[in-house]
């Protein structure tokens, strides 16, 4: 796999961090921000007896944390088919 | 039919379930008892990973937690969910490209070190141990309530179970009886709490019951709860708190230490492509949520009926008489984790808070100290019975608690016992051994590993309760860090790997026992363990997050001293990232 590979590795391996990247923003943004640190700042969006930042807590962020696994799994399969390192 | 038939006619029917899949699924071969064949079709994967992840924690606990702690305990929800992006963008595809069998394997490999290798093995042994305790406790208990056994013979016959599945058929056997246990603890688990919805809200759906309006009394049900329990001298359930420091560290810590507990990340080795490792940390993440979507709803509503059971005609009115308290009150004093004590002799059960600040109400209403103790985790599996449900829900609970403890202990016990054939009995103390032998020694181990968590089950140690913080304590700060550098970065090497893992590894242990005792040995503590005396806050529970970041870096600095890792080793690295070539799982 060292040498000789007919793909441009390096592209490869930085478009798969970027991806990453941007993922775990939005990861930590919905659980550590909007459920914990910035909850005060969300609390004048009311939801059903309590605030958003309630809902994030025990909701939002879980079905955040899905879309977030199905969208890198199907960009990075699309990444790897792009680079020619998918599988057969 | 009795409750007692109905609740063996469910757990009897389970388990001759189980049986016949590991009659049906047997291993013929190391790569059968290790990674059931590299062939699991991702979905298969996902539900196998939602059991074998989701523990008598997840299923009885954690539900009573979040009654307990309302939104502040809200961290364990986000905490067990939100590991498993990090498995699929940081962990899963690359180990699974490294196709081999265990976790330890993949650190003595790129680290070119059988020291690290071993303490690998050591982190996992403890981690995993000290987990397995807590399945096997938690089934001894289920079966004590429903099935009217001494818990130690429960105990018994949950052993003897696992004992047939998974010395048999190995992880083929636990795969497709984790498929079965899933569909078993989600289907019981759900259906009592879209009764308790409906009942409560008219909404069939928990999680939006959650936030919907409380029939009774025309208000939001969360407006509601907090109204009877501040009235009680509660704190408010959805209120804020103070120390965002501790709840983001204690979400961290769960998070990474989900992320790198080896049971869990050796089902990812079962997939046959990199690309089915990344689907099936999303498809496992879709089956838990429907639980931990679930679980936050269950608490808020059980913890609303409790009260209105207590206090039918409201806060304001006496509460209810001891002698009229409803059968189940009656059936969970027998087990001892219903207490009841009538400390101002009035015959009515007066549940509050005692607190200093309700004390003056406490007092004007001739009320002289709680009287009611309920344990937190009988919460799940008092559910139904609190809901009056019919009698089949109630036996549907029990096998779904003991489907969800049997399914993890499994997927423990077999990331112990490869770990002891595979990585000490093959990898060194006898690397000649046939395949044969192999599957033999893996065999052994497993049983013996059975005895051992049965052992301790029956006798558990007196720090059980603490041994999820150290299980998740030892994964964040030794093996997480060390699998993610070993994947992205090609400058760590064995030396800085070493150093990093025994550091984080130290420091974590160290700040869990000047809190609860030298090896949990009780009045061993340094300091109390008090908010007051935490360092910044931070709590015992917190600290595996820090201890990350004291291995990575620690991991950092020793290994840009020292020299670079070897050209061959930076080549695996590099391979590791790259999908093509993934095959199937071996070991050689």
């Amino acid at each position: 796999m060292s040498a000789g590979h007919s793909y441009d590795a390096e592209a490869y391996w930085k478009a798969n961090l970027r991806l990453i990247f941007g993922s775990l923003i939005v990861w930590a943004l919905v659980s550590y921000g909007f459920a914990i640190l910035l909850r005060p700042m969300l609390a004048g969006i009311p939801i059903g007896g309590t605030d958003l930042g309630f809902w994030f807590a025990q909701q939002g962020s879980i079905l955040t944390f899905i879309a977030l696994i199905f969208h890198y799994a199907w960009r990075m399969n699309k990444i790897d088919e792009k680079f020619g390192v998918h599988e057969e | 039919m009795s409750q007692f038939a109905i609740n063996i006619m469910f757990v009897g029917g389970s388990f001759l379930l189980y049986i016949a899949i590991a009659i049906w699924a047997k291993a013929g071969s190391t790569s059968d008892f290790y990674v059931a064949g590299g062939g699991v079709h991702p979905i298969t994967n996902g539900a196998a990973i939602g059991a074998d992840w989701m523990s008598a924690a997840s299923f009885i606990s954690m539900a009573g937690l979040i009654a307990a702690g309302g939104y502040a305990n809200s961290t364990f929800l986000m905490g067990w969910t939100g590991g498993y992006v990090l498995l699929a963008m940081l962990l899963a595809p690359y180990l699974r490209k490294f196709g081999k069998f265990t976790v330890p394997e993949f650190i003595g490999d790129r680290f070119y070190s059988k020291n690290a290798r071993l303490v690998a093995v050591i982190c996992l042994i403890v981690a995993s141990v000290t987990y397995v305790i807590g399945q096997m406790a938690g089934a001894g208990v289920a079966f004590s309530r429903f099935l009217e056994v001494d818990s130690t013979v429960g105990l018994m016959i949950a052993a003897v179970v696992v004992f047939i599945y998974a010395v048999m058929g190995g992880m083929k056997g636990i795969t497709y009886t984790q498929v079965a246990q899933y569909c078993v603890l989600i289907i019981a688990y759900t259906i009592p709490a879209v009764f308790i919805s409906l009942q409560l809200t008219g909404n069939p759906l928990p999680p939006l019951g959650l936030f919907s309006t409380h029939v009774d009394s025309g208000m939001p049900i969360l407006d509601k709860l907090n109204q009877v329990i501040t009235d009680l001298g509660f704190n408010e359930y959805t209120a804020d708190i103070d120390n965002k420091l501790n709840m983001v560290l204690f979400t961290l810590s769960l998070m990474i230490g989900t992320a790198g507990l080896p049971h869990v990340i050796i089902r990812f080795f079962t997939v046959p492509k990199v690309a089915d490792a990344r689907w099936s940390a999303g498809w496992a993440l879709v089956f838990i949520a429907l639980l931990y979507l679930t679980a936050p709803a269950v608490a808020s509503m059980a913890r609303l009926n409790l009260m209105t059971t207590i206090y039918p005609d409201g806060t304001a009115a006496e509460p209810i008489q001891y002698d009229e308290r409803p059968n189940w009150i009656k059936e969970w004093e027998v087990t001892g984790l219903i207490q009841f004590t009538d400390k101002n002799e009035d015959g009515r059960i007066q549940l509050y808070n005692d607190s200093e600040a309700f004390a003056p109400t406490a007092e004007a209403r001739g009320w002289n100290g709680n009287e009611l103790v309920v344990n937190r985790d009988i919460l799940v599996l008092a559910n139904p019975e609190i809901a009056n449900l019919p009698g089949w829900v109630i036996g549907l609970i029990a096998a779904g608690g003991l489907a969800a403890a049997l399914s993890t202990a499994a997927g423990l016990l077999l990331a112990i016992s490869s770990a002891v054939s595979h990585d000490l009995i093959k990898g060194s103390i006898n690397p000649a051994i046939t395949e044969k032998g192999e599957l033999l020694a893996a065999r052994i181990s497993m049983a013996v590993a059975i005895v051992v968590a049965t052992w301790l089950g029956a006798n558990p140690p007196g720090f059980a309760a603490q041994v999820v913080a150290l299980a998740f304590g030892i994964a964040a700060a030794s093996l997480f860090p060390a699998l993610m550098m070993g994947i992205f970065s090609k400058r760590v090497n064995n030396k800085g790997a070493i150093a990093g893992m025994l550091t984080g590894l130290a420091f974590t242990l160290v700040y869990i026992f000047v809190y609860k005792g030298w090896l949990f040995i009780p009045g061993t503590a340094n300091l109390p363990d008090t908010p007051e005396n935490w360092v910044l806050g931070i709590s015992p529970l917190s600290i595996g997050a820090v201890g990350a970041i004291v291995n990575f870096a620690v991991a950092f600095i020793v290994s840009n001293a020292t020299e670079e890792p070897p050209v061959e080793i930076q080549e695996l690295v590099e391979s590791v990232r790259y999908p093509r070539g993934a095959g199937q799982a071996t070991d050689h």
